[in-house]
């Protein structure tokens, strides 16, 4: 493990990939800085993070597009299969890789609350709270980068479905209010994702046979769950997408709240995230 | 030592290889043959742990890959179909990364590395970025990251494919001067190559083992099976009574033919088919019948080869240096078919 965490990051630094995405993050939260510390002359730099977490939409495909796409490209991936590592190590010493590379940054700006304190009175707890939420927000972020990257070859495809993922999630609170909160409107909402589940399973596992199976147990199961408790589906549909959302409960922390469900949801968004790359890894041994 | 017992891979429907088992033993040299979507790769896939299997089971020293995948790959060094390079690092990167990754660490890591840049002889180009090396030296360095760590199995897939002749000739001298201390598998679907480094040779043909034997057995076996086929003019009758009489023959089958003439094959395990022509001719001029045409077929390891593969839309590339002189003990090869209809006519 320790082998791959090192070459990869020896990889991040020799390419550009580190410094633009250092560059990225530091010229956005300057500019947070600048806007709300120094011009509207507030002292709270959680806000800085509030203003610059839409930022993630772009820095972390540049991070994660090519960390396992480009391996499967360049057929290093069987290097790695032959090696005596397996393929945790190899997924969590790329994840540490990248969080090294997204640490330096982050090191620099957590510099910025103490410059500020020289000048005025600076809640320190919360500033830093928030930094801690603000790298746990990112870090879960690469962790479904590194997964999306781990399903495709193409660096593109990887950073474009990454994009539209934080994107979405960015807006899912907003999206919400405008989705129907009628039991029949959630009801209809799940009925599509479980389509859309039993296709996602059709196309990673080409199993017609699993694809239907999903579709058999999901369908009369949400039918079932309607008939007999049918206020649960009222309003589910938003709340859902009110509780997925990774910025929605970072706002917690803008707010000066150190919200621990929400470090517990991150942390376990990360280590899911990791799972199902590592089984995304270890599936294409089976294809 | 490797066993691989009842390996079977499908994709979808396909069966890349169907219930393979065979046996190799520590310090030789095998040839994986093979038309192209035989196996081979598939086969070498599995036996490193890059793939898994449908069924079956590979054990490497006693270590099975699939529930010991740790301690089996410490012992086996690969070489896959495209070599696994990262093109941005120079290839002392690399080789530092492939070492830490196979458990090297500190001296004994800096020593394997300038043992395997000798070995494979890329000091010259160790500095230069793996992307601006030629396919030669690409190759070379894919081996050296597979020689790393001293593993006692080296697994190269088609390490020759896509050389010029002189890197080809390189390669093949290092591959026979790493069967000195390792257990080298390469696979190949140039014949001339198995033929000149193996020891032995396992042949498969759509996902299934057909050979597997030293080359010389391989073209023993065939000799066996040389052929000759002649027209007379005898009946089937007499044809019979003259060819009982000569020392030599098989088996024979007889098919006459719309002119009234007699086609006939012979199979003959003598090793010298002119003296056995001569009997035949002699045999039939002494009941005085003509032969109106004689040819012999002698089995080259080519034919075990194409029979054992029985595919004739993929065939194999030809020899492409049939006089090198590792390949003088071989047979010779389809041109040693003799034709004597012309002795015939002039005897007549």
């Amino acid at each position: 493990m320790i082998a791959i965490f090192k070459h990869e990051l020896k990889s991040y630094f020799h390419s550009l990939t580190a410094y633009v995405f250092g560059a990225f993050l530091l010229a956005v939260v300057g500019f947070g800085a600048v806007l709300c510390n120094i011009q509207a002359a507030f002292s709270n730099f959680e806000l800085v993070f509030s203003f610059s977490s839409l930022v993630f939409v772009i820095i972390v495909p540049i991070l994660t597009m090519r960390t396992i796409a480009e391996e499967r490209r360049q057929k290093t991936d069987q290097l790695l299969y032959s090696l005596p590592v397996t393929t945790t190590e190899i997924v969590l010493g790329k994840y540490l890789a990248l969080l090294v590379v997204y640490l330096v940054p982050l090191c620099i700006i957590s510099g910025y609350p103490l410059i500020f304190s020289l000048f005025g009175d600076v809640y320190l707890l919360t500033s830093y709270g928030s930094m801690l939420a603000f790298f746990l927000l990112g870090a879960a972020f690469i962790a479904v980068g590194i997964f999306i990257s781990s399903l495709t070859e193409s660096q593109g495809f990887a950073a474009g479905v990454t994009i539209a993922l934080i994107l979405f999630n960015y807006y899912s609170v907003s999206l919400s209010e405008y989705t129907s909160s009628t039991m029949f409107g959630s009801l209809l909402a799940f009925y599509l994702m479980a389509i859309a589940a039993a296709l996602v399973v059709r196309v990673l596992t080409k199993n017609d046979t699993l694809a239907w199976g999903v579709c058999i147990v999901l369908l009369p199961g949400i039918a079932l769950l309607c008939f007999f408790n049918s206020s649960l589906f009222e309003g589910l549909l938003p709340a859902l997408m009110e509780q997925l959302s990774l910025f929605d409960r970072f706002s917690s922390f803008v707010n000066g709240v150190f919200d621990m469900t929400t470090i517990v949801y991150y942390l376990s968004v990360i280590v899911f995230f990791l799972f199902l790359s590592v089984q995304s890894l270890e599936k294409r041994r089976y294809n | 030592m490797i066993e691989i017992e009842h390996l079977t891979k499908v994709y979808g429907t396909h069966e890349a290889v169907s219930d393979l088992s065979f046996r190799v033993e520590s310090g030789q040299i095998y040839g994986f043959l093979g038309p192209n979507g035989a196996g081979k790769s598939t086969t070498m896939n599995i036996m490193t742990g890059c793939l898994s299997a449908t069924s079956g089971q590979v054990c490497i020293d006693g270590y099975d890959i699939f529930e010991e995948p740790q301690k089996a790959k410490k012992l086996i060094g690969y070489l896959p179909e495209h070599p696994p390079l990262y093109p941005n690092e120079t290839p002392l990167e690399y080789l530092r990364f492939v070492g830490e990754a196979k458990g090297l660490r500190g001296e004994e890591l800096e020593r394997q590395i300038g043992e395997v840049v000798a070995q494979t002889k890329i000091e010259s180009v160790q500095g230069r970025r793996i992307c601006t090396l030629s396919k030669g030296f690409q190759q070379r360095v894919g081996i050296a990251q597979a020689l790393l760590g001293n593993p006692s199995i080296i697994v190269l897939d088609e390490p020759t494919v896509g050389l010029d002749p002189i890197q080809i000739i390189e390669i093949r001298a290092l591959i026979k001067e790493l069967g000195h201390r390792h257990t080298v598998i390469f696979s190949s679907h140039i014949l001339s190559e198995v033929q000149n480094i193996c020891d032995q040779i396992l042949i498969l043909s759509k996902g299934h083992l057909v050979a597997f034997d030293t080359p010389e057995n391989l073209e023993r076996q065939m000799l066996r099976s040389n052929e000759i086929s002649l027209v007379t003019e005898a009946s089937p009758d007499e044809a019979l009574h003259i060819l009982c009489q000569v020392e030599g023959v098989t088996d024979s089958q007889l098919s006459p033919r719309e002119d009234g003439l007699l086609q006939i094959h012979l199979s003959s395990d003598c090793d010298d088919l002119t003296a056995l022509c001569r009997r035949l001719f002699f045999a039939f001029a002494g009941q005085n019948r003509a032969l109106l045409e004689l040819s012999s077929k002698k089995a080259s390891l080519e034919d075990v080869f194409l029979e054992l593969t029985e595919q004739n839309d993929a065939l194999p590339q030809a020899p492409e240096d049939p006089k090198a002189p590792e390949s003088s003990k071989s047979p010779q090869g389809p041109e040693s078919s003799q034709n004597f209809e012309e002795r015939q006519g002039s005897d007549q």
